[in-house]
């Protein structure tokens, strides 16, 4: 059977994105982290700019982006990478510049550095993957962590009297004049993977247009630190975190003149 | 097969897919997304400790390529 399939069935009409190494990652299983890798991959791929395109990793799960996209990639100290894409975009407007980065990445430790280089209008994209918690460090509370959430950190759960309130990053970054593109999408659903592939898409044309700052939000899930197997992770993020943190695209810039 | 073939075009399948078994972690994440249902996971173990998933009804497989697109790891390959 097996082998009358293979000769009836020749054309490959799925296979591993050109840009994404043929390695097997280090990600837990059900991690999806490798499908916003994949993505990018495949985003890269459709623009055709592999020989082109800088990456800039953050400190965290992602770190291992170079080992992963088949681009060149520069490590950032932890936050700090779209400062650094900054000085990349600024010394080769040529190249495409992008960053990859998690919730405790960008939105802890790297606010600043992000909301600076939105409002600056920094020609740069940012990919900014949200799993509620510090995954590689083990599951510290992170600004992003849902109330109520049990962490390493939080033993009893956020408490929005002691720790405050979950930050909602694409909003934030939405209300900037030099944001051009800002969206959350998620990967849980075959078709959300769709979504946020157009979305990434859109993002990516925003820096080929020299639009502006532009930014895409996964909704992305944790299964080790959350303690899930990976089926009830995804559900946790069709439901409470979808909930708290509405997909869609928040600003969507038409033309390239600013006022 | 015969058999299947006696029922007509219709329930012959229109795509292949298969599933790297080495890289397979068996999160599970395929097996509600293929709508036909052909995805089950496997007992057989690999190197890295996981039981990963097989291609287990491949004569309903459509080769619409939602499986591929789920798999955080892209271990499958899809033909039509």
């Amino acid at each position: 059977m097996t082998d009358r399939g293979k000769d009836r069935f020749t054309k490959k009409v799925y296979a591993r994105p050109k840009s994404l190494v043929d390695v097997k990652s280090h990600f837990c299983p059900g991690c999806h982290h490798g499908i916003a890798h994949r993505i990018l991959a495949e985003t890269i791929d459709h623009f055709g700019l592999r020989e082109q395109t800088v990456g800039v990793a953050c400190v965290g799960c992602a770190v291992f982006l170079y080992d992963y996209i088949d681009v060149d990639v520069a490590e950032a100290p932890h936050g700090r990478a779209p400062a650094v894409a900054t000085g990349v975009k600024r010394a080769q407007p040529d190249k495409f510049v992008f960053t990859y980065q998690g919730d405790g990445d960008l939105a802890a430790i790297g606010t600043s550095e992000v909301i600076h280089a939105a409002n600056r209008g920094e020609n740069i994209t940012v990919l900014f993957v949200n799993n509620t918690t510090y995954g590689m460090t083990g599951g510290q509370m992170a600004p992003t962590t849902m109330l109520g959430q049990k962490t390493s950190t939080s033993p009893y759960g956020r408490d929005f009297r002691k720790d405050g309130y979950p930050i909602k990053m694409a909003e934030l970054l939405a209300t900037l004049e030099g944001t051009a593109y800002s969206a959350r999408v998620a990967t849980s659903t075959p078709a959300q993977i769709r979504k946020a592939k157009e979305a990434v898409k859109k993002a990516f044309e925003m820096q080929i247009k020299e639009m502006g700052f532009s930014i895409v939000e996964f909704l992305s899930t944790c299964p080790t630190n959350w303690g899930m197997k990976p089926l009830d992770a995804q559900k946790r993020v069709l439901g409470e975190m979808s909930e708290y943190f509405p997909l869609g695209v928040y600003k969507e810039r038409k033309q390239a003149d600013f006022l | 097969m015969q058999e299947a073939a006696k029922k007509g075009a219709a329930a012959a399948p229109k795509g292949r897919i298969e599933i790297d078994f080495e890289r397979c972690k068996a999160c599970e994440l395929c097996v509600p997304a293929c709508p036909k249902n052909c995805i089950e996971m496997g007992r057989r173990i690999n190197a890295g400790g996981f039981a990963a998933a097989v291609f287990a009804r491949p004569e309903d497989c459509t080769g619409c390529a939602i499986c591929a697109e789920s798999c955080p790891d892209v271990c499958i390959e899809v033909w039509r």
